[in-house]
């Protein structure tokens, strides 16, 4: 790591957007001739630092070395002068234009336009590197993958010899992703430097040369992929092993308060998101959903919720008489007034559960101004409800009158479950309830719910972090593709059981890593 | 070092005070009349005091032009308040024209068909229900057809204007008073049958008090109802609307009523008040600049009362400089884009912070162009 023969050296570079650090002093080096793996979990600066080498972002501080001379990279177009191409995970592709004609697109080199010369020096590159396209195929006739070698072949095109790819294999089949590695690989030893984002490790191990990792922003450390393994790049993506210790109270009174049966639903496209679900939630005892992102858990809570539009099979809300009622059919509105509140929604807490642009006792009336005879709203209750989760639940914030966008994703999220709360539902529904947010926050988040719990309510919760479904859970319903894989007792789940239960229905015998 | 750093940074500020935003729209504003003056003093060789006070005379030289210019302030509030509601909702009805004239056009037949017929009191009562009413209508169309098959409403409103003009050129055909003139002159001249009635003696203050009240309601509307409290939250997200369980398709549908039925009192008021005769050009086109007061007040009806008057201000006082220093008519139109362009202009510095490259990345902040 000596860093003399680098084709890119960044050194310090920070990044940070508002109050947000993306990049925080990061050192990387890229070589010629070899393919670096860019590993770190969503969110930790990965795609911000190279955005900042291809010309999309200018660093806050810090500086960028291309063959041992510094640059300053402030457009797309200079990072090109530079040799460096970058791949983005979306295309950026005219579709009524052909391939041919995407290459050249913008392309100003003094000489003229010749697009069946053009095309005679794509198909020489091709040829180099193993790629297929044909030059006169338009995009809106091509698969996903071919517009990605649509998207590489523009950027060899124009002479690039520093090649990024961001999440390249997120959208190919396993076959495709093979192919793609065949001409990665042909690329490197043509001398190329190639950066490839990821957070897949059998990827990383499979195609790298190098792997750097970071984390939070920072960078936490690079090495020979061939001398790490598996557990020891996990470690250092997640960070130490975090000693969890949740508090996982005894059920109060299991009774069930909601019971699902043959649940399907398709989305706006037509595709089955949930196949045949069936399960109970009692109250006084947490639900927890496992499952690989994308499993129908989105659809599942907001089915429960009245927001999905389902297809076949039933929900029963079973009331403190023991009586059911149907949920399936009815509207937000009167599901919101049997007491089932969903709340913490997915990525989109401010698109979705509060009002970014409101301020905090505006975004507490969303529930609550309906109240009242008069057509007028009333502004004080909420505000008080606003100061009582300011205090209650240590939101920092300049005042209620403040914009939720303006505060962290922590504060946002307190903001949100405390006012879910405070109508005292008897099912509260969370998804990724502490995605994003600190240790501390999260664990603010998990007392919460516990509490609820212990007041009888029942809770379902979908996360993604499986050893605290596993601490937190009394029981859990694990989904794979839509279909249910597997409902076990949370007391003394075997993680790696569960993980297999996600991958394959039933959790049948393959394992992994 | 080959390339250097940029000269200029752009970044998007997170907050600033509404004070500090409205001092910028000052500094904006008196720029503009600063660059305004030494332009008019460099092209048309006129003083630039001399220019300001004959707007100045054309705004309030005398009585009847005070009157006339409050006239013009009452129309294009009544309409930028009638946009509004609209607005907030992010629904784009540009089609306060036609609903403007809808409601015209409904007020002429009642005058033209009634006057006479029914006591002058008992007439005005017909003639507002029934300007209201076709207001509503033309707004609620487009509207409908958004909430049930997510038509676009800009185009929508904006092509049933050219019904509306359309509708009212056919009727002023019908009812033109000499044949082919294409004008049916003043209604119900000799009677005054219909004529709103004037108020201690001028005739304009109705329109004053009417849209005063208007503006009022509709600040307190938008701002301290549940109804306001729905298009706030429909307009930022229609997402939230529906997890908290509003009926967004009802709430487009009920604010787009009230958007046209404001417009129609508007009508009511053009034609039964201030000119007392149904043209195609009877809105001068402020359906369409109330686009903009709306806007550049953003949403506030208060503070429209101030926008409209500036815009009305400006396009007074360049036909009197057009008049009285001999300079081309669109000379005022010049100046009122240049006003606009300042104002407008400094809402880029409002949403985003200058950052000069300084040699130890100091900041520094420009605030006006």
């Amino acid at each position: 790591m000596d860093g003399t023969n680098a084709a890119v050296k960044m050194r310090n570079i920070t990044k940070t957007f508002g109050s947000v650090v993306a990049n925080d002093k990061v050192w990387l080096d890229i070589y010629k001739g070899e393919i670096l793996a860019l590993l770190g979990e969503n969110g930790s600066g990965k795609t911000t630092l190279m955005n900042m080498l291809s010309g999309i972002y200018f660093p806050d501080e810090g500086q960028i070395f291309i063959n041992d001379e510094e640059v300053k990279i402030t457009s797309p177009k200079i990072a090109f002068d530079h040799g460096i191409g970058m791949i983005h995970q979306h295309f950026k592709l005219v579709d009524v234009l052909t391939a041919a004609e995407n290459i050249v697109l913008g392309l100003n080199d003094g000489s003229k336009f010749d697009l069946k010369k053009a095309s005679e020096k794509i198909r020489s590159i091709c040829e180099m590197y193993g790629f297929e396209v044909d030059p006169a195929q338009k995009i809106y006739d091509m698969s996903v993958s071919q517009k990605q070698t649509v998207e590489i072949v523009k950027v060899l095109y124009r002479g690039a010899d520093i090649l990024i790819l961001d999440e390249p294999t997120a959208v190919l089949t396993p076959q495709e992703t093979d192919r793609l590695f065949a001409v990665l690989r042909n690329m490197r030893d043509d001398g190329k430097a190639v950066v490839i984002i990821t957070h897949k490790l059998h990827e990383v191990e499979d195609i790298s040369d190098r792997v750097a990792i970071l984390r939070k922003g920072q960078f936490v450390g690079d090495m020979k992929t061939k001398e790490t393994n598996a557990a020891e790049m996990t470690n250092m993506m997640v960070g130490h092993a975090v000693s969890l210790n949740i508090e996982r109270p005894d059920p109060v009174d299991p009774k069930p308060r909601i019971e699902v049966k043959n649940l399907t639903v398709r989305d706006v496209d037509g595709i089955v998101k949930l196949n045949d679900v069936s399960f109970t939630a009692n109250s006084g005892e947490i639900l927890g959903i496992a499952g690989i992102s994308g499993c129908g858990q989105k659809e599942l809570l907001e089915s429960i919720a009245g927001l999905q539009k389902v297809e076949s099979g039933s929900i029963a809300y079973i009331n403190d008489k023991g009586e059911p009622e149907e949920l399936v059919g009815k509207d937000p509105l009167s599901i919101q007034a049997m007491g089932v509140a969903l709340s913490f929604v997915p990525e989109d807490r401010l698109g979705m559960g509060l009002v970014g642009n409101m301020n905090l006792s505006d975004n507490m009336m969303l529930r609550s101004y309906r109240r009242g005879k008069t057509a007028f709203t009333d502004r004080r209750a909420p505000h008080k409800l606003a100061e009582n989760v300011v205090n209650e639940l240590s939101v920092s914030t300049p005042s209620v009158e403040t914009p939720v966008r303006r505060l962290s994703g922590g504060n946002v999220q307190k903001v949100l479950v405390g006012r879910e709360i405070a109508s005292a539902p008897t099912v509260l529904l969370t998804a990724y309830a502490v995605r994003g947010l600190d240790i501390n926050s999260s664990y603010t988040i998990y007392d919460l719910i516990n509490k609820e719990k212990k007041q009888g309510v029942a809770v379902i919760y979908v996360g993604e972090d499986l050893d605290v479904l596993l601490e937190l859970s009394d029981k859990i319903l694990v989904l794979c593709g839509g279909r249910v894989s597997g409902y076990i007792e949370g007391r003394g789940a075997d993680k790696r059981k569960v993980g297999m239960m996600m991958t394959k229905l039933g959790g049948a015998a393959e394992d992994e890593e | 070092m080959k390339n250097k750093e940029p000269l200029v940074h752009l970044v998007k500020r997170s907050d600033i005070s509404s004070g500090k935003a409205w001092i910028i729209r000052g500094i904006a504003i008196l720029a503009s009349l600063v660059f305004c003056g030494l332009l008019t003093l460099a092209i048309a060789k006129v003083n630039p005091i001399k220019l300001y006070s004959a707007m100045f005379e054309g705004n309030f030289g005398s009585k009847r032009r005070i009157w006339v210019l409050l006239s013009n302030i009452s129309a294009l509030l009544g309409l930028s308040i009638a946009v509004t509601p609209a607005f907030k909702m992010r629904c784009w009805n540009l089609g306060a024209e036609g609903q403007c004239l809808a409601g015209a056009l409904a007020t002429t037949a009642c005058m033209i068909l009634l006057g006479g017929k029914v006591a002058n009191p008992l007439l005005w009562a017909i003639m507002l229900v029934s300007a209201v009413l076709a207001g509503a209508i033309w707004g609620f169309i487009p509207a409908f057809f958004k909430a049930r098959y997510g038509t676009n409403e800009t185009l929508f409103t904006l092509m049933m204007n050219y019904v509306a003009t359309q509708l009212v050129a056919y009727f002023i055909v019908i009812w033109e008073t000499t044949k082919g003139s294409a004008n049916i002159g003043v209604i119900n001249q000799r009677t005054e049958a219909g004529w709103l009635p004037v108020i201690g003696g001028q005739r304009y203050l109705l329109n004053v008090l009417i849209i005063a009240a208007l503006t009022i309601f509709m600040f307190i509307y938008l701002k301290y109802t549940k109804h306001g409290y729905e298009i706030d939250v429909v307009g930022e997200s229609e997402k939230t609307a529906r997890y908290i369980g509003i009926n967004v398709r009802n709430v487009i549908m009920r604010t787009m009523l009230l958007s046209g039925a404001i417009c129609g009192v508007c009508g009511w008021l053009l034609v039964g008040s201030t000119n007392h005769t149904l043209t195609t050009s009877l809105t001068s086109g402020y359906g369409f600049t109330a686009v903009m007061v709306s806007w550049l007040s953003r949403f506030d009806p208060l503070i429209m009362i101030f926008s409209s008057f500036l815009l009305i201000f400006m396009n007074k006082g360049a036909s009197e400089v057009a008049s009285s220093l001999s300079l081309n008519e669109s000379y005022g139109d010049i100046l009122t884009g240049i006003v606009l362009f300042f104002l407008i202009g400094c809402e880029f510095f409002i949403n985003y912070r200058v950052i000069f490259r300084k040699k130890n990345a100091e900041v520094s902040e420009k605030k006006e162009a």
